[in-house]
C-alpha cells in the first residue's frame, strides 16, 4: 500500500473520531457516534497491517507481512479474550471503575510503546523525538498508576475518601520535582537504568497524585488521566510519525480537558480544589461527634401511609439504589404512586451514585419517561411545595453540610435541597455515611423517616403495602 | 514529516477537542469519557508499529504486552460505552 493510500486511510479514522466525539455530545446520536469512532479504530488498526511501515525511531524499514505477524495476531486475540467479557458482563454499577481500568491499561500501552522506541533512538535522534519519548512515559506511568488507585477506590479495594499523609504537598512536590529532573537525565544520557528510574518515579507521582483525591471526586480525576492518556498517544504518533495517533490522541486530550472542566463545574469544584483540596480543607473528621444521637425509624408502612396522602413526591435516587438494582423497583412505586393521582419525580443529581449520569442511565434501563427525570436547577425550587422526598441510597448530594459547613470535603457542592420538603424519607442500609465520609445532619432532622435496609426489599415493601391501603 | 506541519496538525486538533465537546449535558459525561477513553485505544497501532520493527526479545515482550493492553482499551472501551448508549434508546420523546 502507498503511503498517500495509507495517510488517507488515517485521515479518514481521524474524521470518524471527531464525528464520535461531536455524536457523543447529543444524546440523539450518541450511539451511532460511539460506533463510528469504533468503525474508525478498527479501520486504522486493519490498515497497519497492509502498510510497511517506513524507518522509524532508528529503526530499518520494515516489509510485508509484517515481522512477528502471529505474535502480533496473538496478542490482539489475548486483549479480546479479556476486554470483550470485562465490557459485556460488567454490571452497570462497577462501570465507573471499568472504564478507569480501561484508560489505566491504554497509558500502561503508551508508557511501554514508549519504552520500546526509546530502547532504540539512535544517535541520529532528534532531541524532539528523544523528549517526546520521555514525556510519554512519564505520562503513561503516572495515568497507568493513577487509574489503578481510582480502580481501587471505587471498587473499594481501599478507602474511598482522601488518603492525606504528612507533608503531603511536599512530598508530592518533590516526587514532581525528581520526575523532571530524572526525566532531564534521561533526555541527555539515553541510558536504560535511569529510564527504568524514571518509569518507577513516575508510577509514584501517579499514585500519589490520587491518592488525596476522595469521594465524589474520583470521576473528575479519571477524566483528567483520560486526557493525559490522548496527549501521550499524541506524542507517540509523533515519534512514530503516524497523523493519525497525533489527531485522535490531541483530541482526546482537548476534549477529555474541556469534559474534566464541565464535570467539576457540575459538582461546583474548582479543578485545583479538587485535586489538592483535601490538603488544604482544614481537615474535620465528623465522625464519633454525632454517633448516638437518635433517629426516627419507620416501617414500610409508615412510609406507604406518608406516600398515600401525599400530593407531590420527589425520588432522590443515589448509588444505594444502583447497588441494589432496584430500578425496576423503584419504577414499579413511581407508578403505582400516579396511578393513584399523587405527582411524582425523580430529582437528578448530576454526579449522584460514581459518576455523573450515572442515575440516568440506570433509570434508563427501567424505562422511566424521561420527562418524569428532573435536573438539579429545576427540581430545586420545587421542594418546598413537596409533601415527600424519597432518598434512596443517596447521602452526599442532599448533604446540607455542602452549604453550612466550609472545609468538608463537599463543601460548595450544589445538592439538591431535600430539606425543603415536608417530610423526607431515607431509605438506607445502615447510619454509614456516603461516598465523601462526612456525616449527614439531615439524618436526625425531626421531619425525616428512616427506613433500614437493602433499597430493593424496602421498595418492595413499601410497594405491596401502598397497595394495601 | 515537518515540524510546521506536525505542529499545526496538532493545533488545529486541540481547537477541534474544544470545539466538539464544549456543550454536552451532564447525562453524557460518562458515556463520553467512556467513548473518548476508547478512542485513545487507538495506541495499539503504535504498539503494532513497534512490535513490528522489534528485534530482540525484550523489545518484542513490551511491544506484544503493549498490545494485549492497547486491544483492552480500545475494544472493551466501545464495547462499554455501547452498552450504556443502549440504556438511552427508551427514552426518545
Amino acid at each position: 500500500m502507498s503511503r498517500t493510500l495509507y495517510d488517507l486511510i488515517g485521515l479518514a479514522a481521524g474524521i470518524a473520531f471527531i464525528l464520535a466525539l461531536k455524536g457523543l455530545s447529543h444524546p440523539k446520536t450518541a450511539r451511532r457516534g460511539n460506533l463510528i469512532g469504533a468503525f474508525g479504530a478498527g479501520l486504522a488498526t486493519l490498515v497497519v497491517f497492509f502498510y510497511a511501515s517506513p524507518s522509524v525511531y532508528g529503526k530499518a524499514e520494515s516489509s510485508l507481512p509484517l515481522n512477528n505477524l502471529g505474535w502480533i495476531l496473538g496478542a490482539i486475540a489475548v486483549g479480546l479474550i479479556i476486554g470483550v467479557p470485562a465490557a459485556r458482563r460488567v454490571q452497570m454499577t462497577q462501570m465507573p471503575q471499568l472504564v478507569a481500568l480501561f484508560n489505566g491499561v491504554g497509558g500502561g500501552a503508551a508508557a511501554l510503546v514508549a519504552i520500546v522506541e526509546y530502547l532504540n533512538l539512535g544517535s541520529e535522534a532528534t532531541t524532539a523525538q528523544v523528549v517526546f519519548t520521555v514525556f510519554t512515559v512519564i505520562v503513561g506511568c503516572v495515568s497507568f498508576s493513577g487509574s489503578i488507585i481510582t480502580f481501587m477506590k471505587l471498587q473499594e479495594l481501599m478507602t474511598s475518601r482522601p488518603v492525606i499523609f504528612p507533608a503531603g504537598r511536599f512530598v508530592i512536590a518533590a516526587t514532581l520535582a525528581s520526575v523532571i529532573g530524572v526525566g532531564g537525565w534521561v533526555v541527555s544520557a539515553l541510558g536504560t537504568t535511569p529510564l527504568l528510574i524514571l518509569a518507577a518515579l513516575s508510577l509514584l507521582f501517579g499514585v500519589l497524585f490520587v491518592l488525596p483525591v476522595g469521594g465524589a471526586d474520583v470521576p473528575i480525576v479519571i477524566s483528567l488521566l483520560n486526557a493525559f492518556t490522548g496527549l501521550t498517544v499524541a506524542a507517540s504518533g509523533y515519534v512514530l510519525d503516524s497523523v493519525l495517533l497525533i489527531i485522535a490522541g490531541t483530541l482526546v486530550g482537548a476534549s477529555g480537558t474541556i469534559l474534566t472542566r464541565l464535570m467539576a463545574d457540575a459538582m461546583g469544584r474548582s479543578l485545583f480544589g479538587t485535586l489538592f483540596g483535601a490538603f488544604t480543607a482544614k481537615a474535620q473528621d465528623a465522625s464519633g461527634v454525632a454517633e448516638d444521637r437518635p433517629v426516627r425509624s419507620g416501617s414500610a408502612d409508615d412510609v406507604a401511609i406518608l406516600l398515600n396522602y401525599a400530593r407531590r413526591v420527589v425520588i432522590v435516587p443515589g448509588f444505594g439504589l444502583a447497588v441494589a438494582q432496584a430500578q425496576h423497583t423503584v419504577r414499579e412505586l413511581a407508578d403505582l404512586m400516579i396511578s393513584k393521582g399523587i405527582d411524582v419525580a425523580y430529582g437528578i443529581h448530576p454526579v449522584a451514585g460514581r459518576m455523573p449520569g450515572h442515575m440516568n442511565v440506570l433509570l434508563a434501563e427501567a424505562n422511566v419517561p424521561y420527562d418524569q427525570l428532573v435536573e438539579m436547577d429545576e427540581v430545586n425550587p420545587t421542594f418546598g411545595q413537596t409533601d415527600v422526598a424519597i432518598v434512596i441510597g443517596a447521602n452526599d448530594v442532599v448533604n446540607p453540610a455542602a452549604k453550612t459547613t466550609p472545609g468538608c470535603p463537599i463543601y460548595g457542592m450544589p445538592i439538591l435541597e431535600v430539606s425543603n420538603a415536608a417530610n423526607i424519607i431515607f431509605l438506607k442500609r445502615s447510619m454509614r455515611p456516603g461516598f465523601a465520609g462526612i456525616e449527614n445532619e439531615l439524618l436526625y432532622d425531626p421531619k425525616t423517616m428512616l427506613l433500614f435496609g437493602d433499597a430493593k426489599s424496602s421498595l418492595t415493601k413499601v410497594v405491596s403495602a401502598l397497595k394495601a391501603l | 514529516m515537518d515540524a510546521m506541519a506536525i505542529l499545526s496538525i496538532f493545533v488545529l486538533s486541540v481547537f477541534v477537542g474544544f470545539e466538539v465537546v464544549s456543550k454536552v449535558s451532564s447525562t453524557l459525561h460518562t458515556p463520553l469519557m467512556s467513548g473518548a477513553n476508547a478512542i485513545h485505544g487507538v495506541i495499539l497501532v503504535g504498539a503494532i508499529i513497534v512490535a513490528d520493527h522489534s528485534e530482540t526479545n525484550l523489545e518484542l515482550g513490551l511491544s506484544l504486552a503493549a498490545i494485549v493492553l492497547a486491544t483492552i482499551n480500545m475494544v472493551g472501551g466501545f464495547v462499554v460505552t455501547d452498552r450504556m448508549l443502549e440504556m438511552f434508546k427508551g427514552q426518545k420523546k
